[in-house]
C-alpha cells in the first residue's frame, strides 16, 4: 500500500439521485485501485442501496459520473455494467428460483467450469448443474452468486451484504478468495456490517452519511470508532449494557421445551423461558434453530418430545394456535411480516384487529394513540411518510418489533431481528426488546451475530447439531465464550 | 430416469387421464374410431392455439386476455386477403399481423407499466372493433385445399388437425424453447429482479413472449376459419377456455412453471370431457358445472401430489 500511484478500477464522484422530495444521495464518491478492497459504510438510510444501485446500473443518477478505468462507463442496466467490468454479487440471490444451475449461469453468459471450480473453493461440494435454485439452501446460493461474478474475471467486484447469511467456515472461504483476487489486481467494494471482516479484509473504507461520502479510512487496529462516529456524525461508544446480576426466574415458566426433536435436524432441545426473560439462541447457521422455532410458531409439529406453555401441555397444530397461546412470531425477513404497500400506521395497528373475534368497529382514538406512541418511541425516519415499503430496511425491522410494544405482547420469539442493518439500528432494538420484557413479556431470541447476546438477554442457549449443548449467562456471555460453545467445543466440559 | 419422470410428472399423469377418458368414450359409444378422433382433433384445434399462446404469456408472468379477440382479427384477415390472393401469402401476412399485434400488446404493458391485465383488457375492446371493421359480418372466403388440409387422418388414428396443430406449434416454441430467450422467458416469469441482475433484458423479453404469443392467436385465427371455411369478426369462447387449460396444464399463474405439452393435453382433456357428456346425454348445463369441478380437482390433486414429493 506504499506505491504513490495505483492504477484506479473505478471512480464514481459527485453522485446525486433523489426520489421526488426525498434526496437519496447529494455528493457521493468512492474511488477503487488495482488490488485494492474498500469497504462501503454507512447506516440505514445513508443511501448506500441507492449508490449500489446506480454503480451497478439499476439507477441512473441525477448527476455525477461513474469512470471504470477510466472511460466513463454507460450502465444502463446490470448487462451494461458488467461488460464494463463491474460484476455485482447482490444482498439477495439473484438467480431463478425455476431454473435449474445449468440454465442460471447459461442465462448470465457464465462459463460453466471456471464457476463450479470457484463453488468447490469456496468449499462447497456436491452442487450438480441439474439442481433447481429453489431446492437449495439459501448459503449455497450465495456461494454461487459469488462464483458466477468470480467466473466472469471482472475488474471490480462489489459484494454487498456477501457473508450475512454464511456460517462462519464458508465466510472465512469468501475472506481468502476475494483477498487473494484483490492481491491477483482487482479490486473490491465490500459492503459489511461486521468490523471483525472488515478489518480483516478491506485496505480502507469509503463512510456515506445523508447521502454523500464523508470520508476515507485506512483499515487500522481501532478504525472501528471512527468509522462509527463518522456513520453517526457524532460519536457514540459501541454499546454495552449493565448485566448485572444473573435474573432468578422463579414460578413457572412460559416456556418449558422438553426433548424437541424434529427429524432430521433437531434431536434434543430443552430449556426454560420465563415471562420478563430475554433468552438468546446461538446456534451456527442450520443447527436446527429454523425448525425449533418453527414448532414453537406453529409452522409444523415436532417428531418428539414436547412443550408447555405457562405449565399447561400444548400441540400447535396451526399457526393459529400459537397465537391463541400468546406465541408472537417475528420473522427474520422483515418481507414477511410487513404489508410493504400500506402505511407504518396501518401495520402497527393491524394486530389490534386481526385479533380473530374482532370484527366490530375499530377503536380509533384508543389505536391513534398507542400507535402514535409507539412510532415516537421506534425514532422511525418519517421522511418517507407513507408506504412501509420506502422505508429504509432497518426501519422496517423496527416496525416488526416495535409493533408489539403498542400492543402487549406476551411471549416474542424473534428470528434474526439485527441481520443486514447497521449498527445505529441495532443498538435501538435492543432496547426495544429489553422494554418488552420489562413489560412482563417473555422473548426467545435467536441471532447470528455473536455479539449481541450480552446486550439484549439476559441468558443464551447453544444449540449444535440438533442439540442443547450449553446455557450461558450474559455476564459470562463474551463472544469468543459462546463462539466455543456454538462449535460444540464446550461439549465434553458439560458432558462430564 | 426418476428425475426426468418427476419432472415431467404432471405431462404424463394428464397423458394418463386423457388415455383413461378416450377409454371411457369407446366404452360408451364403441363405434367412437378414426372419425371420432379426426372430429375431436378438429374441434380442438382454435382451443389449442389460444392455449398454447396463453400458456407463453402467463410462463412470463403476465396474462393476455385480448387472444380471442386476435383470433378474430387474424380469422377475418385472412379470410378476407385470401379473395384477393394465394392462400400462401394471405398467410405470411396474417402471420406477420398476429406478431406484430402481440408485440403491441407486449410494448404497451412495458412501456406504460399499466398491469398487464388491463392493458390486454384495453386491447381486447380494441381487436375486437378492428375486426368488426375489416369484416363487419361473418363473410371471406376461404380456399379449399386450405380447408381440406385439417381433414381426414394421416394414418389411422392419427388426425391430419392433431399433426398440422404439432407441427405448427413446434415451428413457433422449439427453437423459442431452445434459444437464450426462452431461457429468458422462463427467468423473468421466475423472478423478474434476479433476471434483471443476471444480465436479461425484461422488457424485450416480455415484448416478444407477448409476440410469440400473437403468432399463435394468429394460427388460431386461421384455424378457425378452415374449420368454418368463412372470416367470423366476434370473438369466440376461447379467452376462459384458455387459461382454463393452461391452469390444467400446469403452467403455474404467476409465471416461470411449465409449458405448452401439458396444456395442450389438458385442452383435450376438456374437449373429450365434453363429448362423454354429450354421449352420456347429460343436460349441456350441467357440462360446465361437471368442467369446473374437473379443473378445481385435479390442479388441487396434483398440487397434493407434488406437496408429498417435497415432503418425502
Amino acid at each position: 500500500m506504499d506505491e504513490v500511484q495505483r492504477e484506479s478500477l473505478l471512480d464514481a464522484s459527485g453522485i446525486a439521485k433523489s426520489f421526488g422530495a426525498v434526496k437519496a444521495l447529494s455528493d457521493a464518491s468512492l474511488h477503487v485501485a488495482r488490488g485494492e478492497v474498500v469497504a462501503l459504510m454507512g447506516a440505514n438510510g445513508a443511501g448506500k442501496s441507492t449508490f449500489v444501485k446506480i454503480l451497478t446500473g439499476a439507477l441512473r443518477p441525477d448527476s455525477g459520473k461513474v469512470l471504470i478505468r477510466g472511460t466513463e462507463a454507460r450502465v444502463g442496466s446490470p448487462a451494461q455494467a458488467r461488460r464494463s467490468g463491474l460484476v455485482p454479487v447482490y444482498q439477495e440471490p439473484s438467480l431463478i428460483p425455476d431454473l435449474d444451475v445449468a440454465d442460471n449461469l447459461r442465462l448470465g453468459d457464465t462459463p460453466v467450469d471456471p464457476c463450479l471450480n470457484w463453488v468447490n473453493d469456496l468449499g462447497v461440494d456436491g452442487l450438480r448443474l441439474d439442481h433447481m435454485i429453489a431446492d437449495l439452501p439459501l448459503a449455497t446460493l450465495r456461494i454461487l452468486d459469488l462464483a458466477r461474478a468470480l467466473a466472469a474475471e471482472p475488474d471490480v467486484l462489489l459484494l454487498d451484504e456477501m457473508t450475512a447469511a454464511l456460517p462462519t467456515d464458508l465466510v472465512e472461504n469468501v475472506l481468502r478468495v476475494v483477498r487473494a483476487q484483490a492481491d491477483e489486481g482487482r479490486g473490491v467494494i465490500y459492503i459489511s456490517h461486521r468490523f471483525t471482516e472488515i478489518s480483516e479484509l478491506c485496505d480502507s473504507a469509503t463512510v456515506l452519511r445523508d447521502g454523500r461520502s464523508v470520508g476515507d479510512l485506512k483499515i487500522e487496529p481501532g478504525v472501528e470508532n471512527r468509522v462509527v462516529e463518522m456513520m453517526l456524525g457524532a460519536k457514540i461508544d459501541l454499546g454495552a449494557r449493565e448485566t448485572g446480576t444473573a435474573r432468578t426466574n422463579e414460578g413457572i415458566p412460559r416456556i418449558r421445551a422438553r426433548g424437541l426433536a424434529v427429524a432430521p435436524k433437531v434431536t434434543d432441545v430443552s430449556f426454560d423461558l420465563y415471562p420478563g426473560e430475554v433468552l438468546g439462541v446461538v446456534a451456527l447457521e442450520g443447527q436446527g434453530q429454523d425448525e425449533v422455532f418453527d414448532v414453537l410458531a406453529g409452522f409444523r409439529k415436532p417428531t418428539g418430545g414436547a412443550f408447555e406453555v405457562d405449565g399447561a401441555p400444548v400441540s400447535f397444530g396451526h399457526p393459529a394456535d400459537a397465537i391463541a397461546a400468546g406465541l408472537t412470531f417475528v420473522p427474520g425477513d422483515r418481507a414477511e411480516a410487513l404489508l410493504r404497500e400500506r402505511s407504518v400506521h396501518e401495520n402497527i395497528a393491524l394486530p389490534f384487529s386481526a385479533r380473530a373475534g374482532s370484527w366490530g368497529p375499530l377503536k380509533t382514538r384508543h389505536e391513534r394513540e398507542r400507535v402514535g406512541h409507539a412510532i415516537d418511541k421506534l425514532q422511525i425516519d418519517t421522511r418517507a411518510k407513507g408506504e412501509v415499503q420506502r422505508l429504509s430496511g432497518g426501519n422496517q425491522q423496527k416496525v416488526t418489533i416495535g409493533r408489539w410494544l403498542a400492543h402487549g405482547v406476551e411471549t416474542l420469539l424473534l428470528f434474526d431481528p439485527t441481520r443486514g442493518i447497521d449498527v445505529r439500528t441495532k443498538r435501538q432494538i435492543y432496547p426495544l426488546v429489553r422494554e418488552l420484557a420489562d413489560q412482563g413479556a417473555a422473548v426467545l431470541f435467536y441471532t447470528s451475530e455473536l455479539e449481541e447476546v450480552p446486550l439484549a438477554c439476559d441468558r443464551a442457549v447453544v444449540i449444535f447439531n440438533g442439540r442443547v449443548v450449553d446455557v450461558i449467562d450474559a455476564a459470562e456471555a463474551d463472544e469468543e465464550t459462546l463462539m466455543r460453545a456454538a462449535y460444540g467445543l464446550t461439549e465434553d466440559k458439560a458432558a462430564s | 430416469m426418476t428425475r426426468l419422470v418427476q419432472k415431467h410428472a404432471w405431462v404424463l399423469g394428464l397423458l394418463v387421464l386423457l388415455i383413461a377418458l378416450l377409454g371411457i368414450t369407446k366404452l360408451i359409444q364403441p363405434s367412437f374410431g378414426a372419425t371420432g378422433l379426426e372430429s375431436l382433433a378438429r374441434a380442438a384445434l382454435p382451443f389449442a392455439f389460444a392455449t398454447a399462446a396463453m400458456a407463453i404469456v402467463v410462463i412470463v408472468g403476465g396474462i393476455d386476455l385480448s387472444i380471442a379477440s386476435m383470433m378474430a382479427v387474424c380469422g377475418v384477415t385472412a379470410a378476407v386477403l385470401m379473395q384477393s390472393m394465394g392462400a400462401v401469402p394471405a398467410i405470411v401476412i396474417t402471420l406477420c399481423i398476429g406478431t406484430a399485434m402481440g408485440a403491441i400488446n407486449g410494448a404497451l404493458i412495458v412501456i406504460t407499466k399499466v398491469p398487464d391485465i388491463v392493458v390486454t383488457l384495453a386491447m381486447l375492446f380494441v381487436w375486437e372493433g378492428v375486426a368488426l371493421l375489416i369484416l363487419s359480418t361473418p363473410g371471406g372466403n376461404v380456399t379449399e385445399a386450405m380447408q381440406g388440409i385439417i381433414g381426414g387422418s394421416i394414418l389411422p388414428g392419427l388426425p391430419m388437425a392433431l399433426v398440422v396443430m404439432a407441427v405448427a406449434i413446434a415451428a413457433v416454441w422449439m427453437p423459442v424453447r431452445r434459444s437464450k430467450i426462452g431461457l429468458s422467458i422462463y427467468a423473468v416469469g421466475s423472478d423478474e429482479l434476479a433476471a434483471f441482475r443476471s444480465g436479461v433484458s425484461v422488457g424485450w423479453t416480455k415484448v416478444a413472449a407477448y409476440a410469440l404469443c400473437g403468432v399463435l392467436a394468429a394460427m388460431g385465427g386461421m384455424s378457425l376459419i378452415m374449420l368454418t371455411g368463412i372470416g367470423e369478426p366476434v370473438p369466440g369462447p376461447y379467452l376462459l377456455a384458455s387459461v382454463a387449460a393452461v391452469v390444467l396444464g400446469g403452467v403455474v399463474l404467476g409465471g416461470g412453471r411449465g409449458g405448452l405439452l401439458g396444456p395442450i393435453i389438458a385442452v383435450f382433456i376438456l374437449r373429450i370431457i365434453r363429448t362423454i357428456l354429450t354421449l352420456a346425454a347429460v343436460d349441456p348445463n350441467v357440462t360446465t358445472i361437471v368442467e369446473g369441478v374437473i379443473m378445481v380437482a385435479v390442479v388441487m390433486l396434483g398440487a397434493i401430489v407434488t406437496y408429498r414429493g417435497v415432503r418425502a
